[in-house]
């Protein structure tokens, strides 16, 4: 185990890459705490659910499929449903999760909407371990969670401070990302298809249903446009890319190989 | 509580284990190999900014668009956002002055 200076200065970068979740993470788990609560669920139930389940707006379906005494299949439907989209995730990171030991599990099961933000955004300063920056901010993420969780249905009642709109911070916190990946992406090209199969299937299914049609069609569209793309992918990709496939226009390259 | 403890952690075990399940498929699927197929590694590698893109409507995805009242504070609070993020490149700055405005704006101006 390495030396307590060491894991603070890790804790604290990731602490403050992790900020703008924590202040959406402790107020939505203090809501869904609130909400079990009244449902007639302790603490110790909203603690549990935080722990082992951990998927933002799942668990507010959760407290219905409680209250309701759900049918296991029909629960098992839903949550394939509204966490489909989380399969996607997991494609960034496969290479690097796997060679990360002991923590590999609960990476992929840490791997949340806003913790998978904050990791695509994270840009880990020399000298530190990606590794250890990426594991600490999961950590951090599930436990602002989790206490949100724990507070809301503690203590949720007494909150007289009106926080409605709290949640904006998750919106904000997604486009700051989008900002940012336009401003060093080479290519707008999947940002925009991503904005326009996202409205277009909006459009077209309505809100509860159109996330997963839109996320497929992007990824459908990106492996038709792959050819085009790579002459704006980063250096090692293309490397990779031209290697197999063999028919990229050189013309287009400007890094030398 | 309305249900029996235990058909109630049974609820909880099954949403937990899809989660999870949901969670792993990529890893499961791809994560056996040797070598990562190439198709994913450029999924890796281009898809995060699409599902950012798409994230995007996904919170925006109750805002009604026929009325101003409920589609003002959320333009508003976006174009803040990304005005403050292109200018001064503080994600907190951005995040926390985005969440504010959106809070004065759907609790004070826009009732």
């Amino acid at each position: 185990m390495e030396n307590i200076q060491g894991k603070r200065a890790y804790i604290g970068f990731a602490f403050k890459q992790s900020v703008p979740v924590m202040l959406g993470y402790i107020f939505l788990g203090i809501a869904f705490g609130l909400l079990l609560q009244n449902a007639g669920y302790s603490f110790v139930w909203a603690f549990l659910a935080s722990v082992v389940i951990y998927a933002g707006s799942m668990q507010f379906v959760l407290v219905n499929l409680l209250t309701a005494g759900a049918g296991l299949f029909y629960t098992a439907l839903m949550t394939l449903f509204i966490n489909g989209r989380h399969i996607f995730y997991g494609l960034s990171f496969v290479e690097k999760y796997k060679k990360m030991g002991k923590a590999y599990p609960y990476m992929v099961f840490s791997l949340t909407d806003e913790t998978y933000s904050v990791l695509c955004g994270t840009k880990v300063p020399e000298g530190m371990s990606e590794d250890k920056v990426f594991f600490w901010i999961s950590l951090l993420d599930q436990s602002y969670w989790v206490l949100g969780s724990v507070i809301g249905a503690l203590a949720g009642r007494y909150i007289t401070f009106d926080t409605t709109g709290i949640d904006f911070s998750m919106t904000a916190l997604f486009v700051v990302i989008v900002v940012e990946q336009w401003r060093e992406a080479r290519s707008h090209f999947p940002a925009l298809l991503g904005a326009a199969c996202g409205v277009l299937w909006l459009v077209a299914l309505g809100p509860e249903q159109f996330i997963l049609p839109a996320l497929c069609s992007c990824v459908l569209i990106l492996i038709l446009a792959r050819g085009h793309l790579q002459a704006s992918a980063k250096p090692h990709e293309k490397q990779d890319a031209d290697a197999v496939s063999g028919s990229g226009p050189d013309s287009e390259e400007r890094e030398g190989s | 509580m309305p249900i029996s403890i235990q058909q109630s952690l049974t609820i909880i075990a099954v949403v937990s284990l899809c989660t999870i399940l949901l969670r792993a498929f990529p890893f499961l699927v791809f994560g056996g190999r040797k070598e990562v197929p190439k198709t994913v590694r450029y999924l890796g590698d281009v898809l995060p900014a699409s599902i950012m893109a798409v994230l995007v409507v996904y919170c925006l995805r109750n805002v009604d668009f026929a009325a101003m009242g409920h589609v003002m504070p959320s333009l508003i609070s976006c174009l803040l956002v990304v005005g403050l993020h292109v200018w001064k490149k503080n994600i907190l700055l951005s995040i926390g002055m985005g969440t504010v405005c959106y809070m004065v704006l759907v609790q004070a101006v826009f009732v």
